[in-house]
């Protein structure tokens, strides 16, 4: 029973998990059809943030609601920088996106080595999140249960800006219909930025919380990345319930397979049924539907 | 006008990109073959005849491994300084031929020939994975060249152009083995990183457990470069074992000490013995999370000599105070010690001369005294579990009664027969 409880309890934190390193992505892949490799390295960004701000800041319960605000800050800069720079002028063109994102990415790996070195580097966690809650004869860390709330917070203030502020409505109108929503005087440019700067934003933002439970290197974003795509993929483009419906559903499917097999096995065991759902459901699970013609 | 949907070209973008992503992961983790033996009975270059003897200092300088090689290249440097100040090699000052291998198995042989054939340097220093000395190996063999490499390996390996001055299994995980048995340890829970090394550890670890009566309870890999542990510390926690053995490498480290701690395990009810984190790694962990477990390596910086303090001190006055040293930069600093007095003792810079006389040189190292094999090209090394402080530091907690001969096949343990095979 503690077995079924704990690993009930683990996949629903690594689905928060995944959602959270997600949400970001759903917004500039999912809605825009970005594909942007250098979204781990926003993560990591993040992460490096909350390194930065616990060095001028002792105290690790203020530094982390600091660094929270930050990460979305400095992840959002970076993001929509990103977007002014390269990729506006890419935005037909899939493919090359691809390589030029992949290409910043490893830029920015190799920045954050240059700037911390390359071993990891410890961002110590509040006394109030340290140690655990005993649930049924599972023991759940604090830390989880913190990323788990701040997952759930995050997708909640996503969905009321983008369904009742001015902003949301035009992001969905242009991502609905970009021609319409430009005819009708919404300047898709800026629009653009501002999405992918809250999707950066909630890149950083991950990458704080993230640092409460794994390591802080320049290859931290790296191990995020592929999970966060298959999450958006299988979730369905365009839609945040889809994220987050996928991210918890592959949460305790991982969790479970890995408890019953390995974690390298559970991976492969999860690939295939993932290929598999997409070869029933290519468009994942859920899809936009709009009368646009592209 | 037809055009693809927006959605369907970035699935199939997507697709390329995990394919390049795969792409180079595959080609990241394959080592170059020998690319050819014809040069088996190539002359050598080596210049002896000037003032001066060329070595290759070969290390990754860029890459993920750059961080762990780069102080290796700095032992290596100052071992070469120290004897160039006190008179050189033969009479002959060292010169330092530095080559990047860039972390890369491929690169590695590649630079690996360039120093050997163009540079004719006379011994080359360096590697770090086993995939880099695998894919260096057939060089060295083929033309018939030596290097030192520092790290401790799996084993399971000897080749007469290769000195390994890191510990081999028997020198680390063996001793770690004997010591938990003596602590009434009874049943273990292996975790580690999913490659060959772990993988290769944890069938000696099973292997011994089966002939000293210790149950294990569980074992699990994760991918390397994992970072959720909530599910193997969970089976840990619920098999109750009387320790774990840890073979994880890198960040993985990070993320299961985190969680092992914040689940309420203790180093004093069940010890993690860990044999990849030394004093560098210690500090990306957070000592908090990781004060009093235990590790097994051959040096620590702690150790109380005149020969390691000596040595402590002058790595810290050429690069820092607050540069830790640990095992394998020792093992670098050893392996040009022991090189200089292999050829002092052949009187020759020649292959075959060094070969012929290497068994039985001997340094007095900061780790204690280390004589060569001649067998098999290991060298005797002390073998010390450490504790984890809350300095960050790694204190001695038990050694090996003296230097433990290298047996890099475990041909004299019984209960390893058939490992090898």
């Amino acid at each position: 029973m503690d077995v079924l409880i704990g690993q009930l309890a683990t996949g629903l934190s690594l689905g928060s998990i995944l959602l959270l390193a997600a949400l970001g992505l759903s917004l500039t892949f999912g809605q825009m059809g970005v594909i942007n490799m250098a979204h781990g390295e926003f993560i990591m960004a993040g992460c490096y943030t909350a390194y930065l701000v616990q060095q001028v800041v002792s105290s690790a319960g203020t530094s982390l609601l600091i660094s929270l605000v930050l990460g979305f800050l400095v992840g959002g800069a970076m993001g929509a920088l990103l977007e002014i720079t390269l990729i506006q002028r890419m935005y037909d063109r899939p493919l090359d996106t691809l390589l030029v994102t992949f290409g910043v990415g490893l830029i920015l790996q190799q920045i954050a080595r240059d700037l911390f070195g390359a071993p990891a580097v410890n961002v110590v966690a509040p006394a109030w999140l340290s140690g655990g809650v005993e649930l049924f004869g599972a023991v759940v860390p604090k830390t989880r249960i913190f990323i788990l709330i701040l997952a759930a917070v995050c997708v909640a203030a996503l969905a009321t800006a983008l369904k009742t502020s001015p902003m949301g409505r035009r992001i969905r109108a242009v991502v609905q219909n970009r021609d319409l929503a430009e005819t009708s005087g919404i300047s898709s440019r800026k629009t653009d930025i501002t999405t992918f700067f809250i999707g950066s934003g909630l890149a950083g933002v991950a990458g704080v919380a993230l640092t409460l439970i794994g390591s802080t290197s320049p290859t931290t974003g790296q191990s995020y990345l592929i999970d966060a795509f298959l999450v958006v993929v299988v979730g369905g483009l365009g839609q945040i319930k889809g994220t987050v419906i996928a991210a918890l559903a592959l949460g305790f499917l991982n969790s479970f397979i890995e408890y019953n097999t390995t974690a390298s096995l559970a991976k492969v065991i999860l690939f295939v049924i993932i290929v598999i759902f997409l070869q029933v459901r290519p468009q994942g699970l859920f899809t936009v539907r709009t009368r646009s013609l592209v | 006008m037809q055009r693809p949907p927006r959605s369907l070209m970035s699935r199939s973008a997507l697709v390329a990109g995990s394919l390049i992503a795969t792409t180079s992961l595959l080609l990241a983790g394959c080592g170059s073959k020998a690319s050819d033996t014809e040069g088996a009975a190539a002359e050598s270059c080596v210049d002896t005849s000037g003032s001066t003897v060329k070595v290759g200092s070969l290390n990754s300088l860029s890459g993920t491994m750059a961080i762990s090689e780069v102080t290796v290249r700095d032992a290596i440097k100052l071992a070469v300084d120290e004897i160039n100040a006190a008179g050189g090699v033969l009479d002959k000052q060292i010169q330092i031929v530095g080559e990047d291998g860039a972390s890369e198995p491929t690169v590695f042989a590649e630079k690996a020939e360039k120093l050997i054939s163009s540079d004719c340097v006379a011994a080359v220093f360096g590697g770090w994975t086993s995939s880099s000395r695998k894919a260096m190996l057939p060089v060295f063999e083929s033309n018939n060249s030596l290097l030192y490499y520092p790290v401790q390996y799996e084993g399971l390996e000897s080749s007469k152009n290769i000195f390994y001055t890191g510990a081999t299994t028997n020198q680390q995980i063996v001793p770690a083995l004997d010591y938990l048995k003596e602590k009434g340890v009874k049943s273990l829970y292996l975790v580690g990183s999913d490659y060959v090394f772990p993988q290769t550890a944890n069938r000696i670890i099973k292997a011994y457990a089966g002939a000293n009566g210790i149950e294990i309870k569980g074992e699990d890999y994760t991918p390397l470069g994992s970072t959720d542990f909530s599910t193997i510390v969970n089976k840990v926690r619920t098999a109750d074992a009387d320790a774990v053995f840890n073979t994880l490498n890198g960040d993985s480290n990070v993320a299961f000490f985190r969680e092992y701690k914040n689940v309420g395990l203790t180093p004093q009810a069940m010890p993690v013995v860990s044999v990849s984190i030394a004093e560098e790694e210690v500090g990306g962990i957070g000592v908090q999370n990781i004060t009093d477990q235990l590790t097994a390596w051959n040096y620590y910086q702690t150790i109380d000599t005149p020969v390691n303090k000596k040595f402590v001190e002058a790595y810290k006055k050429a690069y820092g105070a607050n540069k830790p040293t640990s095992d394998p930069m020792e093992a670098a600093y050893v392996s040009v010690y022991l090189w200089k007095n292999t050829v002092e003792k052949a009187k020759s810079f020649d292959v075959k001369a060094v070969q012929d006389n290497a068994g039985g040189v001997t340094f007095d190292a900061p780790e204690g005294l280390v004589t060569i094999d001649g067998e098999n090209h290991h060298i005797t090394k002390t073998a010390r579990i450490g504790e984890i402080h809350p300095d960050g530091l790694i204190y001695t907690v038990w050694e090996s009664p003296g230097p433990i001969k290298p047996d890099p096949y475990l041909k004299s343990y019984p209960w390893a027969a058939g490992l090898s095979g």
